[in-house]
């Protein structure tokens, strides 16, 4: 969905209930700033209510460019890149990321943990609060890649090579532990 | 190719039946999940989505599921062919416009389809006819089982699926009814349910059309929280809702019938006129007649048509479905055109003749 006052994607679905009367806005990251730097201007009360703390929201300039500059190792991405895109990189974003997305997840869904389904295989971990051991392994693959263009780009076959071997460990390892199952 | 099949049927949601089906046109619940080992979609080089739509293809066809499906590369098809599965509800808009790598594999009955590279790597959806979210949950888990089983999907202990967009995350689970809600509309009544629904942080949006400017009454309440609920708690906060948005669309068609019997029956009788003999008629207009008709044959207005047969008009009378039929390609005026030599021959013919 795009943003109502822009060509970027929506990122905040804002729905404003005022006396008697319904306002959609569906909003880009640096918009909804705006708005909701307006809203907690105009209405004084000044609750924690998770809109405020969202990202970008009551934060300095200086602070939200540190932010912005922090980049994925696994994909590369920046998280300026997924402010104005509003899509992650890769899964590790939510490893890399964490905390950063912690206001803006909590600002959509008001809650921070999931209770619902998870695969057969991570069941019996459900005290972890990270990356099951096998996900971070698999996601470390996205990594290799990007290093494995690197490599073929400086010419340095070896390393490419050593790296899609490393790869293929990792990826026979799943499927093996998968077929054991 | 399995589009002759697609052109001469219709899918299972269409059929009209269910339960509550008079208003409940359809339930539908999909699923977002991602591979470990790749970028999200939109990160992924075409390599790598070339390489996620193999992985997928070929671990699919280890489940059981994913051997009685149909795969098609979406890349390979014709514009006209996306669009015609867009129309059938199996692709979304976003899968069929984009570029690169991406396919989707259904099912004859056209219940279940998996969406390769949409937003996401994998998109389950499960659609039935009526109101029938218990029975769509049940058959898209036994899906996702399957599939979990041979696919290292990427979760996280305390974030659950990891979704490209923050939006879905969690269960990456969406849980959305299509209602008919044409009484409601009239009484303008509409608004003021909707005020209702945004409260409890459900979205309803028109099926056609833009926005909030809905063609036909056609309605979809989904929700929008996919975090920290169960996919349970979720699929109730929707079904909750349900039997009371059924009780007001029926206490409104109540009242039409009782209060302006024959204003209502002289807007279905129009309706149902315009369509048997319009001779140029847009997809927007016929949307809103087949609405009306729709609902005259609910409330015992129009004799010799089945609701099942107006469900299949809506379908087949959308762009991509007439050029599909008629076997070339026809702009705008054309089609409109072809669109009411169709309607009139499809009444002429007698609606229960075929299929
Ligand atoms: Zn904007
Ligand atoms: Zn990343």
């Amino acid at each position: 969905m795009q943003c109502q006052q822009c060509d970027k994607q929506a990122m905040f679905h804002i729905t404003e209930l005022e006396t008697g009367d319904v306002r959609e806005l569906h909003l880009c990251e640096d918009h909804a700033r705006v708005y909701l730097n307006q809203a907690e201007a105009d209405s004084q009360e000044n609750e924690s209510d998770g809109t405020g703390g969202a990202v970008g929201v009551g934060q300095t300039a200086k602070e939200l460019s540190e932010i912005d500059q922090r980049v994925c190792e696994m994909c590369g991405i920046t998280f300026f890149e997924f402010r104005n895109q509003g899509r992650l990189g890769c899964p590790h974003d939510y490893v890399q990321f964490e905390e950063e997305l912690e206001p803006l997840i909590a600002n959509i869904h008001g809650e921070l943990k999931h209770t619902g389904c998870r695969p057969k295989r991570e069941r019996s971990a459900e005290d972890q609060s990270v990356l099951p051991e096998s996900t971070e392994k698999l996601t470390s693959v996205i990594g290799m890649r990007k290093e494995i263009r690197e490599a073929v780009e400086d010419e340095d076959y070896e390393v490419a090579g050593t790296l899609r071997d490393d790869i293929q460990k990792i990826l026979h390892q799943w499927h093996a532990e998968e077929s054991k199952e | 190719m399995k589009f002759e099949v697609l052109k001469s049927s219709v899918g299972e949601w269409l059929k009209g039946t269910g339960p509550e089906s008079d208003i409940v046109m359809s339930s539908r619940v999909r699923l977002a999940r991602n591979l470990a080992q790749y970028p999200f979609v939109g990160r992924a080089s075409e390599m790598e989505r070339r390489e996620v739509e193999e992985f997928l293809r070929s671990r699919l066809t280890k489940t059981s599921v994913g051997s009685r499906l149909e795969y098609m590369d979406l890349g390979g098809l014709e514009d006209l062919d996306r669009q015609f599965l867009v129309e059938r509800q199996l692709i979304s808009r976003e899968h069929a416009d984009a570029t690169g790598a991406r396919g989707v594999a259904i099912d004859s009955a056209e219940q279940v389809s998996l969406m390769i590279n949409e937003e996401d790597h994998l998109r389950i959806q499960c659609l039935h006819s009526g109101l029938d979210l218990e029975a769509v949950w049940a058959q898209i888990r036994s899906v996702d089982e399957e599939i979990e089983a041979v696919v290292p999907y990427a979760f996280h202990q305390r974030w659950g699926y990891l979704t490209a967009c923050p939006t879905n995350v969690g269960t990456g689970i969406r849980v959305s009814v299509m209602l008919h809600l044409p009484a409601l509309v009239i009484t303008r009544q509409i608004d003021k349910v909707f005020r209702s629904l945004h409260k409890i942080s459900l979205a309803v949006r028109g099926l056609y059309g833009e926005g909030s400017q809905a063609f036909g009454d056609f309605y979809q309440i989904s929700n929008q929280i996919t975090l920290g609920r169960t996919e349970s708690e979720l699929i109730s906060q929707v079904a909750d809702v349900v039997p009371v948005l059924i009780d007001y669309e029926r206490r409104a068609r109540d009242f039409l019938l009782e209060e302006t019997e024959r204003n209502v029956h002289d807007q279905v009788s129009r309706a149902f006129g315009i369509l048997r003999t319009a001779q140029t008629i847009s997809a927007e207009e016929t949307m809103q007649l087949l609405s009306r008709v729709r609902m005259g044959v609910l409330l015992g207005l129009v004799d010799d048509l089945h609701v099942s047969d107006v469900n299949k008009l809506l379908v087949r009378t959308q762009p991509a479905h007439l050029q599909k039929m008629k076997g070339i390609d026809l702009d705008t005026k054309d089609r409109n055109i072809e669109r009411a030599r169709f309607l009139r021959s499809y009444f002429e013919a007698g609606s229960s003749g075929e299929n």
